[in-house]
């Protein structure tokens, strides 16, 4: 079996694995205690509000605000490990018929995998760090994953050949 | 017969379909059943559930600002009980259609990477059943969180069914780590497994690569401009709707406070389109590509495959196309995306048939062979 396909398959089933895991621990130890506790945060809001308390109103919404910001790109970061782990494993079953040199073919597994893993990771580090830096990562491993996705369509396009005895 | 079409029978030919009961029948024909089933689901809770729970959300909502105008701090947390349920319904529901379906593409994928795990074929089939009995749990479980809620549960805050889901979703865990064990175990021995499907191509398994690809990587541009254009805006904007809502709510303005609640309606329906919108117009690409490996055990004509391959790729557009345009045209663009679900559902089931038969054929001429 080709390095790019031993990358994307081996690559994206650990990925797969990871999301899970992620998502598991997500599930059973942090989503029931985040979500009780967004909307204890919405509730406390409105309650101050009709308390006529507008400061505290104000700092109930901000708790809520900062909850709900985790929790969606806790959500994000689970599906989209998934989701690119699964695309991996399917362009790793054809990445045979990508008419490029093997060179080429491999960085481009590479380049895949790289998007693939650092795009949820960045948004999962967006829960730890509001700067600018993960947001950074994010534009950078989308681009990485558009444009190696992109290279990939043009080489399945490119490649006229018969089709190959595959290896595997 | 046109030439196409017998390029394509004399790739056919010697291309097994698996063992009964084996690991990749059931995988196959587990992960095909898997995504129908979530897919079905998720027409039906869109046409049945989203817009009125959508609806008695924003209602409850509205009812607890006003609550909050009047001062009636009591009657707040009634109305937010009613939001947490109503978005607990929408959440629970939401998550048992795409874990349902992203299991049955797992599946699927898991079927065709078969012949290069190195297990025996026993163990194979023993972890694909505690696999698709996981993909079953976790949804099922999922979808009972509403109904079932605390009751009798040992935990505080985690119900029954939140521990069944658990425990489908570490099921499916463990079968997969399982499965990656005997990739890397047939790595390690570098052992030559040729299979017969992976190597053949047929013209409704090009049409389905190309097409799903095609979708994915517009689906990867959309969610890229959706994050630089509109991700970080509407999360201010929401921040700032539900801070004017509470300030018309102290203030006693109720012109401010609907005018904030409507705009805050508008802007969840704006976020939930896009996000639906990216979500599906990916899924089903990636769907696409997976069917594209499995078409040789379709047993139609060569002119039927490529049919329900346009029919899948047709829905995979216009679902995706017309949930985006929702807002605009109402009902009208619900209906259509509705209608583009049922393509890709009708595809799928065809395609099922197709594979059941197939398998059929096959078992039955093995059982009069000596």
């Amino acid at each position: 079996m080709t390095l790019a396909r031993r990358v994307l398959i081996l690559g994206g089933i650990a990925l797969a694995i990871i999301g899970m895991c992620h998502g598991t621990w997500y599930a059973v130890f942090a989503e029931h205690q985040a979500v009780d506790h967004m909307g204890g945060s919405l509730v406390s809001a409105f309650t101050q509000a009709a308390n006529r308390s507008s400061e505290q109103a104000q700092t109930a919404l901000a708790d809520y605000r900062q909850l709900k910001y985790v929790h969606d790109r806790q959500v994000d970061a689970h599906g989209h490990w998934i989701g690119l782990a699964m695309l991996l494993i399917v362009l790793g079953i054809v990445f045979d018929r990508v008419g490029l040199a093997e060179k080429w073919k491999s960085l481009l597994a590479i380049g895949l995998l790289t998007g693939a893993v650092t795009f949820p990771l960045s948004v999962f580090l967006q829960t730890l760090s509001h700067g600018s830096l993960p947001r950074a990562l994010s534009i950078a491993s989308s681009a990485l994953m558009i444009g190696t996705l992109a290279i990939a369509a043009f080489g399945f396009a490119s490649n006229r050949s018969n089709p190959s005895r595959l290896d595997m | 017969m046109t030439s196409g079409n017998r390029m394509d029978q004399t790739l056919l030919v010697g291309i097994e379909p698996p063992a009964r009961l084996s690991a990749r029948r059931l995988l196959l024909l587990g992960g095909i059943a898997l995504i129908v089933a979530g897919m079905i689901f998720g027409d039906l809770f869109a046409v049945f559930v989203l817009h009125q729970n959508a609806s008695r959300v924003g209602s409850n909502l509205a009812a607890a600002s006003q609550a909050a105008l009047q001062g009636e701090a009591s009657s707040v947390a009634a109305y937010f009980t009613n939001v947490g349920s109503f978005l607990e319904n929408r959440g629970t529901k939401v998550d048992a259609h795409v874990h349902m379906a992203e299991f049955g593409y797992l599946a699927l994928l898991l079927a065709v990477l078969i012949p290069w795990i190195a297990l025996s074929e026993k163990s194979k089939r023993a972890i694909a059943w505690v696999f698709l009995v996981g993909s079953a749990l976790l949804p099922v479980g999922v979808f009972l969180i509403h109904y079932v809620g605390l009751a009798r549960s040992p935990l505080e805050s985690i119900g029954w069914a939140s521990i069944f889901a658990d425990a489908g979703g570490v099921a499916v865990l463990l079968s997969t780590l399982v499965y990656l064990f005997g990739l890397w175990k047939h790595f390690q021995s570098r052992r030559v497994a040729v299979d017969a499907l992976s190597n053949a191509r047929t013209t409704a398994g090009k049409l389905l690569l190309a097409g799903g690809l095609v979708l994915v990587l517009l689906g990867f541009a959309h969610g890229a401009y959706y994050a630089a254009s509109d991700l970080y805006r509407q999360e201010a904007q929401d921040n700032l709707l539900l801070s004017n809502i509470l300030h018309a709510s102290v203030s006693a303005d109720k012109p401010g406070l609907d005018l904030a609640l409507a705009d805050y309606g508008q802007l969840q329906g704006d976020k939930a389109v896009k996000i639906a919108a990216h979500a599906h117009i990916i899924e089903f690409g990636l769907l696409a590509m997976i069917l594209s490996f499995f078409q040789p055990y379709v047993r139609f004509s060569e002119k039927w495959k490529r049919r329900w391959a346009w029919v899948l790729l047709a829905g995979s557009v216009i679902l995706p196309v017309c949930v985006l345009f929702e807002l605009r045209f109402g009902l009208l663009a619900g209906g259509l995306a509705d209608f583009g679900g049922a393509l890709v559902i009708v595809a799928l089931v065809a395609m099922w048939i197709g594979i059941a038969r197939y398998i059929e054929q096959f078992d039955s001429r093995s059982d009069v062979t000596p």
